[in-house]
């Protein structure tokens, strides 16, 4: 068992035939993921890496029995990608496309979560498990399959910290990168409780970064429900008030959101808060050779 | 995100039927003037900075006149500021109303609940930061019903309005959704609403439209907002850049490794000028361009962190080292390199071979680039 992907995943990718789509395609199949089928309307009959590309979701699940979707789609076009997965009964929706407005945002994650369907994103790296399946972009080069979880806010920075993991003699059970946007299919707290059910996961490692509450949030979901050890980081301590660092989301107003009052919170709800990225490796080790579990 | 002055912000609002007080734009004293004259707007009136700063009131940003030889005078005084660092380029001059109350009203975006959000208090004209939680009345709207009539019917009465004033906040309520909505706004903000007589009048507009519907909305395009001249520059090429207070520069690709790559340099002592974020690209002329656009900043050293997972190392130090090749020697300043990932061993091989310090270990050049912020400043200055 796994988080949110597992041996039985089977991916349609909505954009295949982009630049992005195809390069991508190829990774999560070295990957060793289930890649069964493509969207690209106009495109039906061709083929990218060996995956058949059709013209619609529908016909992509009707044939090839897709049961998670990537999208690479272009911003403009994000929602009707999104709208038409689930609508063809998509359960799994990984929307990599960055600039997505939160407007349509908004729209598409009630839409999605009235029928059922979970987004991870938009402009997020996905969700990989080490020896199971890829559905984003996270690169293959960083993982190992092991017993540590995670989930970020961040796309190069979890890479990072992923890879400091492996080269620690670690592996990861399930890796998930939320993105950065104002408006996210899953939460840290909408993920918080699948590594607690996740017998494959000993430990948790949450990186986060300024803006919102959303690590305030995890941390009250911590103190409450969280069974497992928790490291944690978060970047931004050095960002100006109010300045767009980049991600959309990463904007501090009204003295909320601060990386001090997140890892306060963290703290106090008994995660181990690391000061840089490259601590953040060692401190995993640390914690779990003090819990015995390695 | 685009912040819209109030009179722009205002414009909006006519559209959609937010009542206001009459009003003009004027760019001169004699623009202004001319509108007194001709009845556009009554006197007495007030002029008003448009600014982007707040705090207009007490800056001397803001004037009532009675006459239209005070409305002259006024208006030369203000387009002479500079508030805050913004040069006023427009006032606005509006009829001066017999107030009553002054109410608080905002749509924005609760990022936690994933919904609108309508806050209202029934204190407004002053700042909202300063109100008091308990004060402020949050009310979550689901974006596919949208504004419901009871929701209305909730705010009237946290604002105390009955009859005629209630029946005129749910039509300005209605309009203020629309625009939410429409316009891809991040936020619309009435501070103050005034109860005039038995009517409503906003007063004050601050509306500020999400970037990344641009595609929706090409008006917005030719707006200059707080942006410096660079990051305007930036915006242009698509480059994420950010100019801060201190010296070195640095560059990184993704927003988080860049904030955390700040992070480690000011624990470090050092102070970062300015942020450029590569994003996903491995592009050799993208790295170029975006190096060029940091070297125009003039930073006393620059610190390249790159993680290379989707991009590849040795692309990114091909454009750095073409680029480093069109800056005048004069103008040259110490690089530090910091590159991990895909074809880390050639990134590295191809810098050093430029002569530049590249590494591998965070801290180490880190330290590296901070030491070299401090020794002698290149010829010209820095920025």
């Amino acid at each position: 068992m796994s988080v949110l992907v597992d041996v039985d995943t089977r991916v349609v990718v909505q954009g295949i035939t982009g630049h992005q789509g195809s390069g991508h395609t190829l990774q999560m199949k070295l990957f060793g993921t289930k890649v069964v089928a493509g969207v690209t309307p106009g495109r039906a009959g061709t083929q990218v890496e060996g995956v058949p590309v059709f013209d619609s979701v529908q016909e992509a699940v009707d044939r090839t029995g897709a049961n998670a979707s990537c999208i690479f789609v272009p911003a403009p076009f994000a929602k009707d990608a999104l709208l038409e997965a689930v609508d063809a009964g998509i359960r799994l929706v990984v929307i990599v496309t960055e600039h997505i407005p939160f407007h349509d945002m908004l729209i598409m994650y009630h839409y999605a979560k009235e029928r059922g369907t979970r987004i991870v994103g938009p402009n997020c790296p996905g969700v990989a498990s080490p020896g199971k399946a890829k559905v984003g972009i996270i690169p293959n080069v960083v993982f190992r399959p092991g017993r540590v979880g995670v989930i970020s806010r961040s796309g190069t920075l979890t890479y990072e910290i992923v890879n400091g993991i492996r080269e620690n003699g670690l592996g990861q059970s399930t890796c998930i990168g939320l993105g950065g946007d104002p408006v996210v299919g899953t939460s840290f707290v909408d993920a918080l409780p699948w590594f607690e059910n996740d017998p494959d996961t000993d430990l948790l490692v949450l990186v986060g970064e300024i803006g919102g509450t959303a690590e305030e949030d995890a941390a009250e979901y911590i103190r409450q429900h969280f069974t497992k050890p928790v490291v944690a980081y978060i970047a931004g301590r050095a960002a100006p008030a109010g300045k767009r660092m980049g991600h959309a989301g990463a904007i501090i107003s009204r003295g909320k959101g601060t990386a001090q009052s997140k890892q306060a919170a963290l703290e106090a709800a008994g995660a181990r808060v690391g000061r840089f990225p490259f601590e953040i490796p060692d401190l995993v080790s640390e914690v779990l050779r003090e819990r015995g579990r390695r | 995100m685009v912040k819209l002055a109030e009179w722009r912000g205002k414009e909006i609002f006519r559209k959609y039927g937010v009542p206001l007080p009459p009003g003009r734009v004027a760019r001169s004293p004699a623009e202004a003037e001319q509108w007194v004259r001709d009845g556009s707007v009554p006197l007495p009136c007030v002029i008003k900075a448009q600014v982007l700063a707040g705090g207009r009131g007490k800056g001397g940003a803001v004037r009532f006149a009675n006459t239209p030889e005070e409305v002259r005078a006024a208006a030369e005084a203000i387009l002479a500021l500079e508030f805050k660092g913004e040069r006023v380029r427009e006032v606005l001059l509006e009829g001066k109303l017999a107030i009553g109350r002054e109410l608080y009203v905002a749509i924005t975006l609760d990022r936690s609940a994933r919904v609108p959000l309508l806050l209202t208090s029934s204190q407004g004209g002053v700042e909202i930061e300063t109100v008091e939680d308990s004060a402020i009345v949050r009310q979550p709207i689901h974006p596919f019903p949208g504004l419901a009539g009871y929701e209305k019917r909730r705010a009237s009465q946290s604002l105390g309005l009955t009859g005629a004033a209630s029946k005129a906040l749910s039509l300005l309520l209605d309009a203020l959704w629309k625009a939410f909505n429409a316009e891809d706004a991040e936020l619309v903000e009435i501070n103050p609403l005034a109860v005039v007589g038995e009517g409503l009048v906003a007063l004050d507009a601050k509306v500020i439209i999400e970037d990344d519907a641009a595609f929706r909305h090409p008006e917005y395009s030719e707006i200059r907002d707080d942006r410096t001249p660079l990051e305007e520059i930036a915006r242009e090429k698509e480059i994420a850049f950010v100019q801060l207070d201190g010296n070195i520069g640095v560059i990184a690709n993704g927003a988080g490794l860049t904030m955390a790559t700040l992070d480690v340099l000011m624990e470090f002592g050092g102070h970062p000028g300015v942020f450029l974020d590569l994003g996903g690209t491995d592009d050799p002329a993208k790295v170029s361009e975006a190096f060029l656009l940091m070297a125009q900043a003039r930073p006393r050293a620059v610190f390249l962190n790159i993680f290379g997972g989707v991009t590849r190392c040795d692309t990114v130090a091909t454009g750095l080292v073409q680029a480093m090749g069109q800056i005048p020697p004069a103008e040259r300043f110490p690089l530090v390199a910091r590159i991990r990932g895909n074809n880390e061993v050639e990134g590295i091989e191809i810098l050093r071979k430029a002569g530049i310090t590249a590494l591998s270990s965070l801290k180490e050049s880190a330290q590296s680039v901070v030491a070299a912020a401090q020794g002698p400043p290149p010829a010209g200055g820095r920025a």
